[in-house]
């Protein structure tokens, strides 16, 4: 299959197979009005299979989320159709407003407009807690 | 500007200077009759309390100043939908410091975030509670003289039990403590804090659902109620609630030098029978807690 290079935008690479329409949601890709191309089970060396995300538009990408959402993924900044810069997103220590707290006695389920927040508390473990109530982010997406 | 959201806002040097004021408030209180003239406390409770809310507005009193507030959430605006935020940036239009207690998990600090004078959390659901522990820290600094090489065995709802958090964290930054955790399966410890606060920092700690085996190790017993509030199952709470009751007869093979708490209001986990034994120490802690939160309040008002 072939899907054509593009000039000035962005690709998202080594994205774990199957979590790029998880990925285009929470990056609210639909959003745009460029061509998006996802691409899924692609060869991979590594991991056999990955899935690639394709915007063929500059754009400032919310570097958090795809560091929780996938850790793996490696970002290509495109210019002129050459890779000017190439990132590894980590996890970010403060998620804001990308996952919602589930627990029924915390504030954030009855305070109007407050802000979810979460701060990594176990970065070996990948565990985020509400700043609130303290309670463990459930993952809402397939990892 | 300071607030009080968690007892970990507080070093334990701040805590030690904090008891050092109680203890002279204790030693001569005329000497604090008037440090609070002219300053205002507004007692926010969204949820029912008697000892608490009584404590704060008896702290301020004896400094000499003045309190306002509601008792319920059905007689301030909450009623009408008022967010925490809102009613919070009115009432620090009145007050020069707030103690707020509300059924909701971090309302204390939506209330942090947009107050204009010191909040005191004085209760956020079942997640902490931290002027009992200053409480609690100051009964057992008069009782035992330290806080270090204590075992504690905390007893009861573990699960929802607030201010059983809130020690723990006081208690895990002093050497030599070890805590016993004793409760029915269904109540044990959220991971947050066996995690975040015992496995990380190395804390001795077990867990057990016996009592009585569990007795002659003790140093403090913190007893606690199961309580109706927080569950949503009423099934839950009447299969849970008697499930560790202290009466005299378990007390035989407890230390002579015991120290028996328990942050009130009891329902029926220490008999009544229990009151008369010199090792009783939960009407002494009602006390230390009004003291402490004078202590507090000066802290928070920067007063001298």
């Amino acid at each position: 299959m072939v899907i054509d290079s593009i000039t000035d935008g962005i690709v998202i690479d080594h994205i774990t197979s199957g979590m790029s329409m998880t990925l285009y949601n929470y990056l609210h890709l639909d959003k745009l009005t460029c061509s998006v191309a996802i691409i899924k089970n692609a060869p991979s060396s590594k991991a056999g299979k990955k899935d690639i995300i394709k915007i063929d538009r500059p754009i400032d990408i919310d570097i958090d989320v795809l560091g929780y959402l996938d850790p793996g993924v490696s970002v290509n900044i495109i210019e002129n159709g050459e890779i000017v810069k190439k990132f590894k997103p980590d996890l970010p220590e403060r998620l804001v407003d990308v996952i919602k707290c589930r627990n029924p006695r915390c504030i954030s389920q009855d305070e109007q407009e407050l802000v979810h927040i979460f701060k990594l508390t176990d970065r070996e473990n990948h565990v985020y807690r509400c700043i609130y109530c303290e309670s463990k982010g459930k993952a809402h997406f397939k990892r | 500007m300071r607030h009080l959201l968690d007892i970990l806002d507080l070093t334990p040097e701040e805590i030690g200077q904090l008891i050092d004021t109680a203890c002279d408030i204790i030693a001569d209180p005329d000497k604090y009759a008037e440090k609070c003239r002219r300053r205002k406390l507004a007692t926010l409770f969204f949820e029912p309390s008697t000892r608490t809310r009584l404590s704060f507005e008896a702290a301020m009193y004896e400094l000499g100043g003045s309190v306002l507030g509601f008792s319920s959430s059905s007689s301030s605006s909450t009623s009408k939908g008022e967010s925490v935020s809102d009613t919070i940036k009115v009432v620090s239009c009145y007050a020069d410091i707030i103690a707020m207690r509300h059924p909701k998990e971090g309302a204390p600090m939506v209330a942090s975030m947009v107050s204009g004078v010191p909040i005191i959390n004085a209760g956020d659901g079942g997640h902490n509670h931290p002027t009992q522990t200053l409480a609690d820290l100051l009964t057992i600094y008069r009782e035992k003289g330290t806080f270090e090489n204590l075992t504690i065995g905390l007893c009861g709802d573990l699960k929802f039990g607030r201010t059983v958090h809130s020690l723990i964290n006081a208690m895990s930054r002093y050497s030599g403590v070890k805590f016993v955790l004793i409760s029915p399966d269904e109540l044990k410890l959220p991971d947050y804090v066996t995690n975040n606060v015992l496995i990380k920092n190395n804390i001795p700690y077990e867990e057990t659902t016996d009592l009585i085996g569990a007795m002659p190790k003790l140093d403090i017993l913190y007893m606690t109620r199961v309580q109706r509030e927080r569950f949503f199952n009423e099934q839950d709470y009447i299969r849970l609630k008697d499930s560790y009751i202290l009466t005299p007869d378990k007390l035989e093979n407890a230390k002579s030098d015991l120290c028996i708490m328990h942050p009130l209001p009891r329902v029926n986990e220490i008999s009544v029978a229990v009151d008369n034994d010199p090792r009783a120490c939960y009407f002494k802690q009602v006390l230390n807690g009004k003291y402490m939160r004078m202590a507090l309040i000066l802290k928070l008002l920067e007063v001298e």
